[in-house]
């Protein structure tokens, strides 16, 4: 370390999902093709908006950092793209599809972008709540050769390098990566702020670009094809219990703690 | 030569019971048996764990000085090399494969199956979305590695009884140098059982209180040999630390009994608890939505069930 002294993160790409919001009760279209979404309220994926509120805090924290926002997906996704612009982004990217988008072909399409934008830093959330892939990130960083940082719980950057500490199975694990590199954000990274009003107003001015997935040149073949969509096998209806000694008979009774 | 390699999971020293797992999954798609991976600096402890399992076929150890963390910069592209007579590819669907497997697709051009549940046909299988509100059928198409990370709640351990050969292998790949392991900080390394291995899990919510209000839990669950978990409510207000947080986000679990006390039951918790054997939920507002999927439900305050619960129990 020490060599490169004046060494600054000066872009970061942020990558915003458009999901049905998390407090929605989702609907099986009858056919089984998909979940209902007309009419359903859409956000940016949760843990992007983290994702977002650390590429913010990165700049306050003094250096002078551009914001990229970026999204794949139907043209219906500027909303998230503008939620992102009124949390403070500078720039905005739609890469338009109407096709579904699977994590493989998401992280070739960013990579293309990354190729053109040269970030210091891409920031994506660790999963999103749609697909519950968890995916797109770790094949970004393969498909870019790039370290990879996932389930981030902080980040500190210094003169190049990010010290990541990462919320693992058995605990938290500190691993430092050289930049530029692919973070993914975890719930505990921050807790992004609020849009006011003015800043939506703002946002309407800022640069949102378009362009299509198809013109980027990647193969859009799917590699995992979803046949169809079905509710989860309920649970066997439960029992109530009036108090603690019932609570053991009836432990008991299931042959627990005999 | 199987068709199917796991990775195995481990901490240096000890297999982690993912593995497994992964290999009763394996076991469905191919009855005769799987190869298991093992990267490491020093395996031969682990790699004799595996072999001891039924169905391993071949244990392929890889020793090398890098490979002492599990960091996936380092393992994929070894990975993508080790499985390139393989048709499947197996990780479970812990932190650890979460964050190697989709780095190993990429590297092979392929698809990732997340949290794999279900086999349902030789290249057709179902894995839960939407926080496990839907299961959806996918299928990976011929001529295509198959790289999944199997939901390990989903499927039992596989029985010990094998004696696999162990194969050391070489594998000439070029490493990057970009990644470093500073240090990895655990819950308290105590003597509770693992969450998710555990028979009986004892969880807390945002109604246990705080830090200290927790000590009822583990004293209770020293009693009985339990695990103890939390919901993220649990873990935001800092009561316990984060490796104890149990949902979509957290671990996947599948106990033979869960205990849910001062949790409310929200879907991205619930989703963790799915598979549990038996769950018991004690809350004190009738209305909390973890009595929908409970099987034995009390309405109580958890401070008076918790001691009651300690005495006619021990
Ligand atoms: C993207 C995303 C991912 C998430 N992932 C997870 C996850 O992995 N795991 C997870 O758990 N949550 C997750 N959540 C959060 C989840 O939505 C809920 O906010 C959380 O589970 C609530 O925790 P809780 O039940 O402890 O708290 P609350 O909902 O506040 O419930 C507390 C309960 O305690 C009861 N109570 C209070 N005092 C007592 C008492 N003395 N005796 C008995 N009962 C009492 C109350 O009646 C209430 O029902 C996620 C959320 C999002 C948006
Ligand atoms: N279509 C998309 N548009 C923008 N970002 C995406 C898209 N798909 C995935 N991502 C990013 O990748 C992360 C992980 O997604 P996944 O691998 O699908 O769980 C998300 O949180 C987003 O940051």
């Amino acid at each position: 370390m020490g060599e490169n002294r004046e060494w600054n993160v000066k872009k970061i790409m942020v990558c915003l999902k458009r999901v049905v919001d998390y407090n929605v009760r989702i609907r099986l279209r009858p056919d089984g093709s998909g979940v209902v979404t007309d009419g359903v309220k859409m956000s940016v994926n949760p843990f992007d908006e983290i994702a977002l509120e650390e590429a913010l805090r990165i700049r306050e924290g003094g250096s002078p950092v551009e914001i990229l926002v970026v999204s794949i997906g139907p043209a219906d996704c500027q909303q998230q793209l503008r939620t992102g612009l009124a949390m403070g982004a500078d720039r905005a990217l739609l890469i338009e599809s109407d096709i579904q988008v699977e994590p493989l072909i998401a992280a070739k399409a960013i990579l293309k972008v990354i190729e053109r934008e040269q970030p210091d830093l891409v920031l994506l959330g660790k999963q999103a709540i749609d697909d519950d892939c968890n995916q797109t990130g770790q094949m970004l960083a393969a498909l870019w050769q790039r370290p990879q940082a996932t389930f981030a719980s902080k980040l500190e950057i210094v003169d190049g390098r990010a010290t990541v500490t990462r919320e693992v199975d058995a605990g938290l694990e500190v691993i430092n990566v050289d930049l530029p590199a692919v973070v993914t954000t975890d719930l505990r990274l921050n807790e992004p702020r609020y849009v006011k009003l003015p800043d939506i107003m703002k946002a309407k001015k800022k640069p949102l670009q378009t362009e299509s997935l198809a013109s980027l040149g990647i193969d859009l073949e799917p590699r995992i094809r979803v046949l169809k969509y079905e509710e989860p096998a309920p649970r066997q209806k439960g029992v109530m219990v009036a108090d603690v000694d019932a609570l053991v008979a009836a432990l008991r009774d299931k042959g627990i703690f005999n | 030569m199987s068709k199917v390699l796991i990775v195995a999971e481990h901490s240096g020293n000890q297999l982690n019971q993912s593995t497994a797992r992964c290999l009763s999954c394996a076991r469905e798609i191919d009855p005769a048996g799987a190869d298991v991976v093992v990267f490491g600096s020093n395996c031969g402890e682990v790699a004799h764990q595996a072999a001891a399992l039924e169905g391993v076929a071949r244990v392929l150890t890889v020793e090398r000085e890098e490979n002492q963390a599990a960091l996936a910069a380092i393992i994929a592209p070894q990975l993508a090399v080790i499985a390139a007579d393989h048709d499947y590819i197996l990780g479970p669907s812990t932190t650890f494969g979460k964050d190697l497997m989709p780095r190993t697709a990429a590297l092979l051009g392929v698809g990732q199956v997340s949290d794999l549940m279900a086999v349902t046909g030789p290249r057709q299988f179902q894995r839960p979305v939407y926080a496990g509100n839907a299961i959806v059928t996918v299928e990976v198409p011929e001529g295509l590695k198959v790289v999944a990370t199997v939901r390990t709640a989903s499927f039992k351990p596989a029985a010990e009884g094998g004696a696999a050969s162990i194969v050391p292998n070489q594998v000439a790949a070029e490493l990057p140098a970009h990644t470093r392991f500073i240090e990895l900080r655990t819950g308290g390394g105590d003597a509770r059982p693992d969450l998710q291995t555990a028979r009986i899990v004892l969880s807390g919510g945002r109604g246990v209180g705080s830090g200290e209000n927790f000590k009822l839990l583990f004293a209770l669950a020293d009693r009985i040999g339990a695990a103890v978990g939390a919901s993220r409510a649990a873990v935001d207000a800092g009561f316990v630390p984060n490796d104890m947080q149990v949902g979509q986000t957290g671990k996947i679990i599948a106990p033979e009994v869960y205990f849910a006390f001062g949790i409310s039951g929200a879907i991205q918790h619930l989703t963790g608890i799915k598979d549990a054997g038996l769950i018991v939920a004690v809350n004190k507002d009738p209305e909390a939505s973890i009595f929908q999927v409970a099987d034995i439900g009390l309405v109580a305050d958890l401070f008076e069930v918790i001691p009651a619960l300690d005495k006619k129990l021990g």
